[in-house]
């Protein structure tokens, strides 16, 4: 299996413990495990990813991969971007990210799944949350409004009272109240490899990840989580 | 390979194939795996199908019996691993797809005709 020859390598070279891949999230499904739970799941389509660039530690101060993923049509790149991946074959991408860690890999080398992830390990993933524009203080903090009832006025989702009187005779900072909610860069820790499906170069992780389908996700092994 | 494609398959590979034709009204004989203390064995529950709920990997059905007196409704996933057979007994004749008049009604108002028996 993959899984077992992502094992070895990560033995022979534990400088890619730190690295990740960027994926695209393709949506949730659950899993029928043979003790009859149900278990829900993401579904992460994450790599190849192509080194574009190495960062050295004499060069740049630090030693860093630059990955590239998802080819895109040179045509829709500018020189300056097509220039940078020319040594590394000319195909320009649609995402680039640094990861830390892989300082054995050549340039044009190319990494997926199953050369980083085995079944059973925890990652983090990082994604943008949906964004939900101005939104009220029930919706943004969880606040329960007021009830439906009891002559309640136009004052349904309102946060009430924000503060005392003269004595402090300001806001607190950090009060609680509207505004922009979502469209963030959530990190969830700790999340349990399921599968790993090297042949669609896809990941099923236990639980949540934050964003919409489709939208980029980043991958990377936990603190620890190479068990 | 699309995107929808790929979890669809996820799904498709866990989908069971032995699953036999029924719908809410026939009465089945549902095979259970239970696990008691550190032994497996199998367990039926048999009686009418009340609903077929959701599709595709999310599918469930509930089964209802009176056992002692006392209506019990049991709901399986219909792709779960833990259900080791279906057995049909009986077709019924419904019109309905959610069969819930019937948690209402007890002895012979609560039997379902059977496909082709005329009243």
């Amino acid at each position: 299996m993959s899984s077992v020859e992502a094992n070895k390598s990560m033995v022979a070279v534990p400088a890619r413990k730190r690295m990740g891949l960027m994926g695209r999230k393709l949506g949730m499904t659950q899993l029928l495990l043979a003790t009859g739970q149900r278990v829900a799941v993401t579904v992460i389509q994450a790599g190849p990813g192509v080194v574009v660039q190495r960062k050295t530690a004499e060069r740049d101060g630090y030693a860093a991969v630059q990955l590239g993923f998802e080819p895109g049509k040179p045509s829709r790149f500018n020189k300056p971007e097509l220039g940078h991946v020319a040594r590394a074959g000319g195909t320009p991408f649609r995402q680039l990210r640094e990861f830390q860690g892989g300082g054995d890999l050549e340039v044009g080398a190319t990494i997926g799944v199953s050369d980083l992830f085995r079944a059973g390990a925890l990652v983090n993933i990082t994604g943008t949350s949906k964004g939900r524009g101005f939104a009220g203080v029930m919706k943004r903090h969880g606040f329960k409004g007021f009830s439906a009832s009891h002559g309640t006025h136009e004052f349904f989702r309102h946060g009430g009272s924000i503060g005392n009187r003269s004595y402090p005779g300001r806001v607190f900072k950090g009060k609680r109240m509207p505004g922009h909610f979502g469209n963030e860069r959530i990190t969830t820790r700790n999340l349990k490899i399921a599968q790993v499906r090297a042949e669609d170069n896809v990941l099923l992780v236990l639980g949540a990840v934050a964003g919409a389908t489709g939208g980029w996700v980043e991958v990377r092994p936990a603190a620890g989580g190479l068990t | 390979m699309s995107r929808g494609a790929i979890i669809q398959r996820i799904d498709a590979e866990q989908l069971r194939s032995d699953i036999p034709d029924f719908r809410p009204g026939d009465t089945v004989r549902v095979h259970a795996k239970v696990v008691e203390g550190d032994k497996e064995r199998i367990q039926t529950f048999e009686g009418a199908v009340l609903r077929r709920q959701n599709g595709g990997i999310r599918e469930t059905f509930t089964v209802r019996k009176i056992s002692y007196g006392v209506g019990v409704e049991r709901t399986f996933p219909l792709h779960s691993p833990r259900v080791d057979k279906i057995e049909v007994l009986t077709r019924g004749r419904v019109r309905r797809a959610k069969l819930y008049y019937l948690r209402g009604l007890s002895g012979r108002a609560a039997r379902i005709r059977e496909v082709g028996q005329t009243r």
